[in-house]
């Protein structure tokens, strides 16, 4: 595409990944950590430059599991696009799919009954759970653990997706929430099955904590590691666990006050120093506080229609103006920004993946670091390919 | 990095209190053991979960008591466009007995199908209903799974089978539909007869032709099936 | 808005400022911006009262080439044959027609940015900026020196939509490989052959796989 300027002169001195000079003598090794590698969460490749073990730099290598879902969803009507909203982050697909509900109803300007908001909170908080769960558990697999936490965390993670099944039909991809509500009503067994559930949990994040919180390894191995400081975490958009570890006060459910999640009492972990034990900490108090709020919930979900009965279903065509929805993901802002021009297709659909751009700061925080610790610093990033490549 | 409390601490001795009763503990406790044994062992599917589609027939023929009147909407609001619909050339009656066409050819790819379940919400005569059979592995790259409509109509005793609730819901809607269909039927056929009673001297004739509509509209499913078996 | 408007236009001398509505209940407005002045706004728009320092969004948007048409009254001389003493012959007569005049409005590729601000929680201002055309003129400043991450934003609506951004640090393609030659999200982007087996194809994809299919019937007769 012609000469490009490649220089980053214009960029201010913090704002640009530092440069390493490589100690001793002997060659750099480029090495490529290549798509197909057990610890990469997916088809993620990572070309670093290597002196010796230190990391001089990296660059992170994606687009393995394109899939070009916006063009998909620009073909197709608005709600064709919900159940490939499931496929973004394959883990959490609940809150994919609220986060687009909620970029419609913002367009269309779509009221949503209380009950509808109540089951989407209960659900988003028990993909919360899931989530954050199974990230630990990766975390420290990747740590060498071979998958003991994983499984504790997956055996709970089973508990959440039955109850995922028993409501919306099936355990990751649920395509569950709709323009004005939710597809199918909660019946009573089925919230007494989530509270049985959700009594469990707080024994479960004991044990978790108790196995891992005071472990010696895990503490050498993740404090100071993968630093990233806070004015870096702004301006590089991350959001997530990742900006509340470095000690940023901005979690989307208290600022833009989405749903109904101001009715709730919880609070907002946030960490010191920026490093790997810190996101791992704010994660394991974000399932506390989640159970807190699953808990606060289920006491008080109030009857009436799960769909609001005068949104239009078929024959869905908005009136052309924009809009961009976002909410707390697991992994940070998941936003989608809809461009309409009247017809039953969006002109524009944007998904805004928080693990994208959580991925800026991957080079700054890797650098000077062993290898052994861009796998852990990886992880604790949290992404998923899914959402990455789209 | 510290390095004197490094190596046997406190925590990683708790940690491995914690895996050690986890490990010995599946030995005693069933919530400790949770690896089920496929495929000798199988965990009972929810009832609500949803693999891939399939056609519901009432009765005994399948290709009688199809439901499906090929109006195409699932084939229309299908996200992945899996499903192949083609319209038949004659009619056959329905479950109210109303004369209704039926898809001649009914293709679902199931390699394609995301299982999704938007053809079941928007179709308005239950027709198309989620199974719950995954498996289906064929070695046959290339049709293996491109499920025609025989082998994807199956009857309603085996929908009630796998969704009870669902079933006799359906039915119940069904049932509904087809009392108040012939309710109104019933109301035409005698508003007609009272309208040819009225001026009955001048034409005789009047009411014997008004007698025929109210036989066309049979009252069970089995004259359906009777009348147009193909 | 127009507060930020008359803000922006007070602080960045020469900055043409447009309020673009949305009439969405939404009621998220943008503001366009030109590409010339776009840094020192930016930076306005970051540093300033606003305190924008969360740039959350970036997209790229594809407005294709209007054919516009239009009926205009035209007066022009037009030849008709009349009547006169010495037989028929043409004359010059002046006539009052309506034509439809066509023309064509260039289509050009839009970046919208949505910026929040952390310090006071604040809610969405989104700008715009257009390119000139959608052909060669494809140039827009980047905010990356400004919003850091805007880095792999712009870099997927360089990859996607083919905007270059000038003063981006590294600026080459992020989803598709190195070597690939179109933009993919474009309205116009025609997908590459791959019909080998389409069992359920319906609309384009029909008529793609059949001329596909014609095409190997073609190739492999020969």
């Amino acid at each position: 595409m012609g000469a490009l300027d490649t220089k980053a002169d214009a960029m201010e001195a913090w704002n640009r990944p530092p440069v390493i000079t490589p100690e001793g003598e002997g060659e750099l090794l480029e090495l490529s950590m290549g798509p197909h590698h057990p610890s990469t969460h997916g088809v993620f490749r990572m070309d670093v430059t290597l002196d010796g073990e230190r990391v001089l730099k990296l660059k992170p290598v994606f687009g393995y599991l394109h899939r070009n879902h916006e063009k998909i969803a620009e073909g197709a009507a608005y709600l064709a696009s919900m159940p490939y909203t499931d496929r973004l982050d394959y883990f959490c697909s609940l809150t994919n799919n609220w986060a687009y509900a909620l970029a419609v109803e913002k367009l269309v300007g779509q009221a949503v009954p209380e009950r509808a908001e109540y089951i989407r909170v209960i659900l988003a908080e028990l993909t919360r759970v899931q989530n954050h769960a199974s990230a630990i558990g990766f975390l420290i697999q990747e740590m060498g653990a071979s998958g003991t936490p994983l499984m504790y965390a997956f055996r709970e993670r089973e508990k959440i997706l039955d109850l995922f099944e028993s409501l919306t039909g099936s355990r990751m991809m649920c395509n569950y929430m709709r323009f004005g509500g939710c597809r199918v009503d909660v019946s009573e067994a089925w919230l007494q099955a989530t509270r049985k559930v959700v009594g469990e949990l707080p024994k479960f994040v004991d044990e978790f904590e108790e196995l891992l919180t005071g472990n010696e390894i895990l503490m050498a191995r993740t404090q100071g590691v993968g630093v990233l400081k806070p004015d870096l975490a702004v301006n590089a958009s991350i959001t997530g666990p990742m900006l509340r570890a470095s000690g940023v006060n901005y979690d989307i459910r208290k600022v833009d006050h989405y749903g109904i999640y101001d009715r709730f009492q919880f609070r907002v972990p946030l960490g010191d120093h920026g490093d790997i034990y810190d996101r791992y900490m704010v994660r394991v108090l974000e399932m506390r506080e989640s159970i807190g709020i699953l808990e606060q919930a289920l006491k008080e979900v109030p009857g009436g229609p799960v769909m609001d009965p005068k949104a239009k279903i078929r024959g869905f065509r908005p009136k052309p103006g924009e809009a961009y929805g976002r909410i707390e993901a697991p992994k940070g802002e998941l936003g989608f920004y809809l461009i309409s021009r009247g017809g039953a297709e969006p002109y524009r659909y944007r998904v805004r993946p928080p693990s994208l751009i959580n991925l800026t700061v991957l080079e700054d925080m890797c650098l000077g670091h062993n290898v052994a610790d861009v796998v852990l610093i990886f992880g604790s990033v949290d992404i998923v390919l899914g959402e990455v490549d789209r | 990095m510290n390095s004197e409390d490094f190596l046997l601490g406190e925590g990683i001795l708790k940690g491995l209190k914690e895996t050690a009763r986890n490990a010995l503990g599946s030995f005693v406790s069933e919530e400790r053991l949770t690896t089920v044994q496929y495929p000798e062992q199988r965990i009972p599917t929810a009832e609500n979960a949803r693999v891939f589609p399939f056609l519901v027939y009432d009765g005994s023929d399948w290709q009688a008591g199809l439901r499906c009147v090929a109006c195409q909407i699932c084939e229309k609001e299908c996200p992945p466009k899996c499903i192949y619909i083609e319209k038949s050339k004659d009619k056959k009656p329905d479950h109210v007995g109303k004369m209704q066409i039926y898809p001649a050819k009914f293709d679902i790819d199931v390699s394609v199908c995301m299982s999704c379940q938007i053809c079941v919400e928007v179709c308005p005569f239950e027709a198309i209903k989620m199974d719950t059979q995954f498996e289906l592995a064929t070695a046959d790259r290339f049709g293996g799974l491109l499920l025609d409509r025989e082998q994807l109509a199956k009857s309603n005793e085996y929908y009630h089978q796998i969704h009870p609730t669902e079933a006799s819901e359906v039915d119940a809607r069904l049932a509904a539909e087809k009392a108040a269909a012939e309710a109104k039927a019933k109301a035409a056929a005698a508003a007609a007869a009272a309208k040819a009673a009225a001026p009955a001297a001048p034409k005789p004739a009047a009411p014997a032709a008004t007698a025929p509509p109210t036989e066309k509209i049979p009252a069970s499913p089995t004259a359906e099936k009777e009348g147009d078996a193909r | 808005m127009e507060e930020i408007k008359a803000a922006i236009e007070a602080a960045v001398a020469g900055a043409g400022v447009t309020i673009v509505r949305n009439e969405s209940p939404s009621g998220q407005h943008s503001l366009l911006i030109d590409p010339p002045h776009a840094v020192p706004v930016a930076r306005f728009l970051k540093d300033g009262e606003l305190k924008l320092d969360f740039l959350s969004n970036v997209t790229g948007v594809d407005w294709l080439d209007k054919e516009v048409a239009e009926k205009v009254k035209v007066t022009k001389q037009v030849a008709k044959e009349v009547d006169s003493p010495e037989g028929k012959r043409t004359q010059m007569i002046e006539e009052t027609v309506e034509e439809t005049r066509k023309h064509v409005e260039p289509g050009y590729l839009e970046a919208v940015y949505h910026l929040f601000s952390v310090e006071k929680k604040d809610g969405p201002v989104t700008i715009r900026m257009r390119t000139a055309n959608r052909v060669d003129q494809v140039q827009l400043p980047s905010l990356t020196p400004i919003w850091r991450g805007a880095e792999f934003q712009e870099r997927e609506v360089f990859d996607l939509y083919g905007i270059v951004f000038t003063g981006h640090p590294d600026l080459r393609r992020i989803l598709m490989w190195d070597g690939f030659k179109d933009h993919p999200m474009r309205k116009d982007y025609v997908e590459p052959d791959d019909y080998e087996y389409e069992p359920t194809a319906h609309d384009h994809v029909a008529t793609r796989a059949k001329q596909h299919q014609e095409k190997q019937e073609v190739g492999s007769r020969e």
